[in-house]
């Protein structure tokens, strides 16, 4: 009798210890490039933020953040929402959060600087806090970095178990007399993600963002 | 001479190779012999390996189908016992019934015969007769006066009288009669009471005989079971094939069902139990669903072995009749209690589905359209909800069914794939044997030169030995003997029964 009681309790307590939360979660940090002219684009950043605040399930993470002259900082974060285990509460902070960008988009000013490596650095902060299964970085910009004076971002990033995707990497008018400068550009990030062992991945199609957790 | 050099002893590679050749066929020819011996001994070793092998895998065929019978036996003993245990108990709750009013109608009975004794006699009373005396005074008075007044006046009274008292005796008389056709006529309803009452012991009867019959039928049956009849045992392994089949079709219908209620109160589940947590690879809210159900299955089991349907735990069915009812009511309670559980996780799981796509609807930038109304849904996936666990109770009787049969018919496929093994190993040991046989022709095919020179020789030699003993039949049935002695020694040994 005592040996089936001990057997339970190994049971329960192998049961227990399999509950996790956290290995199955995601967390998703996306920045958004409010630089010059790709202010205008955020009307389509705002539909991917609904596209993840649809796919997210209570227990994920998600946070926007904006890309300005100095990104490395808490205060370009304009919402954060680690979602409820229960699905009611889960889809009322998704409405809150809503609101939140689209009140962020419709009072948008553009930033004189774009600092991307920021941006990136203060994403793996935060995502390291949250501690997800499943990390991912989502840069919607035209991956061109242009830093204030004074600014220095030549700390490597520490990407392991990163996904760090580009969305709507648009082309510049240099980049269409030419493109060589537009691969460059893009193949600099790569490296410079892919040192930092992480996963790199560009999806330009807006249509297809479901590539985004299947990729 | 080094062997190289008697190797290349000539410069012609057509040379060398038949050299080899020859050489090859004479230490094949001297090895022929042990080489014979050797595959015969392996093919011999292999086929009695395999026949050994197909013995023991038939024995324990035998030994299978012999259980399988006794199950089948078993089973069909069972059964039968509780069909005619079954009918006793009809039986019983029949006389029961018909002995707990039987008093009553003894008394009613006795009460009517009483009754009707009592009108017979009342109806044996004789109406009183005429006086005797009567007929004479009859006579008197039908003397014609005689002119005597008085006279004329005596006989005239006498006539008055006499016909004052005939008619009282007659008024009597109807009297009497009118009361016993009352009193018949009373017996009437008394008579068709007893009909009745008679009609009723007859019907008890009559069922009474009905499930004696029954009875007769199931213990006819029992007997043959007792008594092994292979057509019996053949009919028993027929019923259990088709119980498997149906209770295997049933329990895939049950099983659609725990499906559709899984996905009724999975997600409302992670409501309640929280929808990011898992069990390894599973959502702790979809393993919370699929615990409730296996919980309702159980309880559905429970209640039906207190209800003495199923007899799958006989612990349950032995227990007394009050901790029984106990349990049924426990069991049934707490089926309610999963049903309307279940039916609350419907209406939130509406609920959920409901805003879900609202969110879906404010994100996809959709203005929420008029949505139609979503009470019958509601109501529906509620009433789903409530009757789905006890649905789910019944899957106890095939799953009974399924497990008992299922013995069988794993016992029949058993003994049908040891009699393939058994015939695969013979196949083996028989191939085996003639791959020998075949081995050996081949390697006499490839030596034939050097046979067909031995031959030769033994044969010239023979015939030179004839004609010298010149005893040429015993010499020649001897020389046979000796020429045959290197060929068919060897297939004599070959042609050895095994």
């Amino acid at each position: 009798m005592k040996r089936r009681i001990l057997i339970v309790l190994a049971a329960l307590i192998v049961m227990t210890g399999c509950t996790d939360t956290k290995k199955h979660s995601r967390g998703v940090y996306m920045l958004l490039d409010t630089s010059g002219t790709y202010a205008v684009e955020l009307r389509k950043a705002q539909s991917i933020i609904n596209y993840l605040l649809g796919v997210l399930q209570p227990g994920d993470t998600l946070a926007v953040a904006r890309i300005d002259t100095g990104s490395f900082s808490e205060k370009d974060i304009i919402a954060k929402a680690t979602f409820d285990a229960r699905p009611s509460i889960a889809n009322n902070q998704k409405r809150i959060f809503q609101k939140s960008i689209g009140e962020f988009v419709s009072s948008v000013t553009s930033s004189a600087y774009t600092d991307i490596s920021g941006g990136v650095l203060q994403a793996i902060e935060y995502l390291n806090e949250a501690h997800p299964g499943e990390k991912y970085v989502l840069i919607f910009s035209d991956l061109k970095e242009d830093l204030a004076q004074g600014h220095i971002r030549d700390v490597p990033f520490l990407l392991s178990d990163f996904n760090v995707i580009a969305l709507n990497v648009t082309k510049l008018r240099t980049d269409i007399r030419d493109p060589k400068q537009y691969l460059e550009r893009v193949e600099a990030w790569r490296t410079k993600i892919e040192d930092g062992s992480g996963h790199w991945r560009v999806i330009n199609d807006l249509e297809r963002l479901d590539n985004i957790f299947s990729g | 001479m080094e062997f190289a050099n008697v190797v290349t002893i000539t410069e012609n590679p057509s040379l060398i190779l038949l050299f080899w050749i020859a050489l090859t066929i004479l230490v094949l020819y001297f090895a022929r012999r042990p080489f014979h011996g050797a595959i015969i001994s392996l093919s011999r070793i292999i086929k009695n390996a395999m026949r050994l092998a197909s013995a023991g895998v038939l024995a324990a065929e035998k030994r299978l189908v012999q259980r399988n019978r006794e199950v089948l036996i078993a089973t069909g003993i069972e059964h039968t016992e509780r069909q005619v245990e079954r009918e006793f108990g009809r039986i019983n709750a029949s006389v029961a019934r018909d002995l707990d009013t039987y008093p009553t109608l003894h008394r009613k009975l006795s009460d009517l015969i009483i009754h009707l004794d009592e009108d017979y006699n009342a109806s044996a009373e004789v109406p009183p007769s005429l006086p005797t005396w009567t007929p004479i005074i009859e006579s008197l008075a039908k003397i014609k006066p005689p002119g005597d007044s008085m006279v004329a006046h005596m006989l005239g009274e006498i006539n008055k009288t006499l016909t004052e008292q005939h008619t009282s005796a007659l008024e009597v008389y109807r009297a009497s009669t009118a009361a016993r056709h009352t009193i018949l006529s009373r017996m009437l309803p008394c008579w068709r009471r007893i009909e009745d009452v008679l009609g009723i012991v007859g019907k008890s009867i009559a069922t009474l005989n009905e499930r004696a019959a029954h009875v007769d039928r199931y213990m006819a049956a029992y007997e043959k079971i007792r008594a092994q009849e292979d057509a019996t045992v053949r009919k028993l392994s027929s019923s259990s094939l088709t119980q498997f089949f149906v209770a295997g079709l049933v329990l895939a219908i049950a099983f659609g069902g725990a499906l559709i209620n899984f996905n009724l109160i999975a997600l409302p589940m992670s409501e309640m139990v929280g929808g990011a947590s898992y069990i390894g690879p599973y959502k702790t809210a979809d393993v919370a669903g699929l615990v409730i159900i296996l919980i309702e299955l159980t309880m559905g089991l429970f209640l039906m072995e207190s209800l003495r349907i199923t007899r799958l735990f006989p612990i349950i069915g032995s227990m007394d009749d009050r901790m029984r009812h106990r349990m049924i009511w426990i069991t049934l309670g707490m089926l309610m209690a999963l049903a309307g559980v279940e039916s609350a996780l419907a209406f939130m799981r509406d609920r959920i589905a409901y805003d879900m796509e609202a969110l879906r609807q404010s994100l996809s930038g959709v203005t929420e359209a008029a949505r139609a109304s979503h009470v019958i849904p509601m109501v529906g996936q509620m009433v789903m909800g409530f009757i789905l666990p006890f649905a789910l109770a019944f899957a106890a009787i095939p799953l009974e069914s399924f497990i008992a049969s299922s013995r069988t018919v794993l016992g029949i496929v058993g003994a049908g794939v040891l009699r393939l093994v058994a015939f695969a190993l013979r196949l083996a040991g028989t191939l085996s044997y003639y791959c020998g046989r075949f081995v050996i022709a081949v390697y006499d095919f490839v030596i034939f030169p050097a046979l067909w020179l031995e031959e030769t020789v033994t044969g010239a030699w023979r015939n030179r030995q004839a004609l010298q003993t010149r005893t040429p039949d015993t010499e020649q049935s001897g020389g046979t003997a000796d020429m045959d002695h290197t060929l068919d020694d060897t297939l004599q040994y070959k042609e050895q029964p095994l």
